[in-house]
């Protein structure tokens, strides 16, 4: 139980699964590459792309960018270890549990099936009898359990463990924004609890919370779910604005402009995510002045968001910018995030999701938002942190080729998909007639896909190289000024009673004489 | 024939093209200034080598701050009273007492239209031209959405919660509509069109479409059993199914080739739909083909 290797191990798990979750990507894109294709049957198709939505939220985003913090965040304020590490690691491992109880559904006759928001009553026992969705409820469970318990783990740490003289307002914005995170937290989860509860009384236990036929409501699933689901989206995204609010400066030689806003704009931000859940159900037949209040909420987030863009810029602007492979990931962040903010505006305005709500401009948002802003800055993440993490750097020269591919790959597969929303094409479909254009765009996505993997894979391929091969990095390779910095990368390589004499006489180490 | 929100051809959603192609300009105008901002920001502020000394630290700038904070705002301030004005001209309130035109269903996996005078289609909904109709959509089971991206907004079919919309088109013609909810294993094949007429041809086809099927019951049909679904609102009303444009809610085009697969074995073409494969001869199929494809 130790917060170093509790970080690393939801790294990990996060890595595994995201290979996992790209493969069920790819084995959409492979079925939609083409008009009339029947790779899949259509209830496979339904599994996948319900597994891939899960998978991605649930058991990588989410665990990954706990994994950064848990590693990091005592270290940038100076505590010894988070302040319960018994309760780091138990979260860890429901984590894990939820993830296998997730593809055990696979093993057992078929994974759910009913989309990431499994909307009743398609996924009541009526319309979807299967065992699958009774895994992804427990798995849910498991997994919103252990998010709670890092959430309130993170708060008590950051409140109380800060060495002397970190006030609130010295604290590092990867810190700050993982502090309202997890505030965040603990207001959207149980919502997502409550929500699975109810559901799997109606599918187990025959309550009928969501049965129209019998006095429940459809209607009030959709509210439980997106009251969680929204502060979710902000759950995935402000831990990553986290890092790119610290690695823009280091790289830029500049402190962050304006810390104060970038600090209060977030605190806006997670405020007003609680007022903007029913912009995912304008679709619904729900009055007009009621969602017009949802409206105005949705597109008032999108001046604090718009703030921080201006922050990041203005903190490059006049600094001495040094390219490495994480700033490329840094600065590629901002304008494919920027990409994914303005079409989400687009959205707030209702008569435009009237027509553009749940076709293929949906899938390119928010996967602008998830890939080009979420992973992207994680991966800019791992390029700066990762020689803390193991003492070694990752190799360069593999991670220029990298960024290129994801750039290239990401924008040619989601770019395209805007488009083919823009002509109609419904999202969360098996297969499609060949209407015109829907095609074409479709193999240019499929294809971009391609490459978007093809980079992955040289991502994980640096990985392993460079934990073998890399260079030493020493405790602080960028010249940076936060605090984990300050501490040792990585322990010598113990190969004497004297270890710390080997490292300073290394012209006669002691290992040569030992006996 | 593209048939995306792009091509209005209806009032309704020319406003929303409107709205949308103004939002699309003031997106394309800021995503340009950020990335004019960045790209001058890396280039002109790229470090130089040999610059050992460190740029000066700049903390932030009120002024500067401020108003990056309240330009947003005023931007943000004007699309919502464009949005607004545009809700309200798609959507003018309808008196309460004012029964609906059409009643639209979803069932997993097709759409039926019910006409006040008894006419039911199922897939092919005919309406008059340049006349606004107020259409109820209902669902028999999940949530399912009604879309015709040329002529009207989206609307979720939600079971026990009564919607509505206006349709309208201001050009004959057919046009493409989706299942955009997702509803299950079929929802890519939950199509349907909207056949838009001149009034007169608009009257005719209604009048015909309430009179009962042109042909004398059937044997086969009556020992199979086909009416418990498609008599009573499970299946889709087979009263005019010959004169259908597609089966299975446009997974195949009507002929009678493809009306005998799917007497045969409608599994087989569409995997997970709700009628089971019936075991016929092939005595049984042809007989069966040849009445469906009479009853216009």
């Amino acid at each position: 139980v130790n917060h170093k290797r509790i970080g690393i191990f939801y790294m990990l798990s996060a890595l595994v699964f995201f290979l996992a979750g790209g493969v069920e990507a790819m084995v959409m894109r492979a079925q939609l590459s083409l008009p009339n294709l029947k790779l899949l049957t259509p209830d496979s198709y339904n599994q996948v792309f319900t597994m891939h939505g899960t998978t991605m939220i649930f058991l990588v985003v989410v665990p990954v960018l706990t994994g950064f913090g848990m590693y990091l965040i005592p270290l940038m304020i100076g505590a010894g270890d988070m302040a319960f590490p018994r309760l780091s690691a138990i979260g860890f491992w429901l984590q894990v549990c939820g993830g296998v109880l997730l593809y055990f559904s696979f093993a057992i006759g078929g994974a759910p099936n009913a989309g990431w928001f499994s909307y009743a009553p398609l996924s009541e026992s009526t319309y979807s009898p299967g065992p699958g969705l009774n895994y992804w409820a427990f798995s849910l469970l498991f997994i919103g359990a252990s998010i709670i318990a890092g959430a309130i783990n993170f708060i008590v740490t950051i409140a109380t463990m800060r060495v002397p003289g970190m006030t609130i307002r010295r604290l590092p914005l990867f810190v700050w924004m993982n502090l309202v995170n997890s505030v965040m937290i603990l207001f959207a989860l149980p919502a997502l609890v409550a929500a699975l509860v109810m559901l799997l009384a109606d599918r187990l236990l025959h309550a009928r919370f969501f049965d129209a036929a019998q006095g429940g409501s459809p209607v009030l699933w959709q509210h439980y779910f997106w009251i969680f689901g929204h502060p979710e989206v902000y759950i995935m995204v402000l831990p990553a604005f986290g890092m790119i609010s610290e690695i823009i400066p280091v790289f830029s030689r500049k402190p962050i402009f304006g810390y104060r806003l970038v600090a209060l704009s977030t605190v806006a931000i997670a405020f007003l995510s609680y007022g903007v859940w029913v912009h995912h159900m304008f679709a619904v037949a729900l009055g007009k002045t009621f969602l017009a209040v949802f409206a105005a909420a949705s597109m008032l987030i999108a001046v604090p968001t718009g703030v921080k863009i201006f922050n990041w810029t203005a903190t490059m602007f006049g600094g001495s910018i040094r390219f490495t492979t994480s700033m490329l990931f840094a600065i590629a962040f901002l304008l494919e995030f920027t990409m994914g903010g303005l079409s989400g505006m687009a959205f707030a305005a209702i008569p435009i999701d009237w027509q553009m709500t749940d076709t293929y401009f949906v899938v390119a948002h928010l996967h602008y938002v998830l890939v080009g802003g979420t992973l992207f800055a994680v991966f800019a993440g791992t390029y700066y942190w990762f020689p803390k993490f193991t003492g070694h750097l990752l190799d360069e020269p593999l991670g220029r080729w990298h960024f290129w591919l994801v750039v290239a790959g990401f924008n040619m597969t989601f770019f395209v998909q805007h488009i083919l929303g823009l002509l109609g094409m419904p999202r969360r479909v098996y297969t499609y007639p060949d209407f015109p254009w829907w095609g074409p765009l479709n193999l240019v996505s499929t294809i971009g896909a391609g490459i978007l993997t093809l980079g992955i894979l040289l991502f994980c391929a640096n990985i392993l190289v460079s934990l073998q091969f890399g260079k030493p990095a020493g405790d602080d390779p960028w010249n940076a000024w936060t605090l984990e910095w300050a501490d040792a990368s990585a322990l010598p390589r113990v190969q004497s009673r004297r270890p710390l004499w080997d490292l300073k006489h290394p012209e006669s180490p002691d290992w040569v004489h030992e006996a | 024939m593209p048939l995306g929100p792009l091509t209005p051809h209806s009032p309704q959603t020319h406003a929303i093209a409107a709205l949308f192609n103004g939002i699309l300009i003031l997106a394309g105008v800021v995503f340009l200034f950020v990335t004019t901002l960045v790209v001058y920001s890396i280039v002109r502020y790229r470090a130089r080598p040999g610059a050992a000394r460190e740029p000066l630290q700049v903390e932030g700038s009120r002024a500067l701050e401020t108003i990056w904070t309240l330009i947003p705002l005023v931007l943000v301030a004007g699309i919502f009273i464009f949005t607004v004005r545009a809700m309200n001209s798609i959507e003018p309130s309808r008196e309460a007492d004012r029964p609906p035109d059409l009643i639209v269903t979803g069932h997993q996996w097709w759409w039926d239209a019910r006409y006040p005078n008894g006419a039911v289609a199922v897939g092919d909904i005919h309406i008059p031209v340049s006349k606004r109709l107020l259409v109820r959509i209902d669902s028999a089971d999940v949530i399912h959405d009604f879309w015709v991206p040329q002529l009207a907004r989206k609307m979720d079919a939600v079971p026990g919660l009564e919607s509505y919309i206006w349709l309208e088109a201001d050009s004959t013609g057919t046009y493409q509509g989706v299942c955009s909810e997702f509803c299950g294993a079929q929802h890519a094949w939950m199509q349907f069109r909207v056949i838009v007429e001149s009034e007169g041809d608009f009257a005719v086809w209604l009048r015909q479409q309430a009179e009962p099927a042109r042909q004398p019951a059937n044997s086969i049909y009556e020992a199979k059993k086909c009416g418990d679904c498609h008599a009573n609102g499970k299946g889709p009303d087979l009263t005019h199914v010959g004169s259908r444009q597609f089966l299975g809610a446009g997974i195949s085009r009507n002929t009678p080739a493809n009306m005998a697969l799917w007497v045969r074995r409608p599994q087989s073409i569409k995997p997970g739909n709700h009628m089971p494969d019936q075991q016929l001869s092939d005595d049984e199929v042809a007989a069966l083909t040849a009445y469906f494809e009479g009853m216009r």
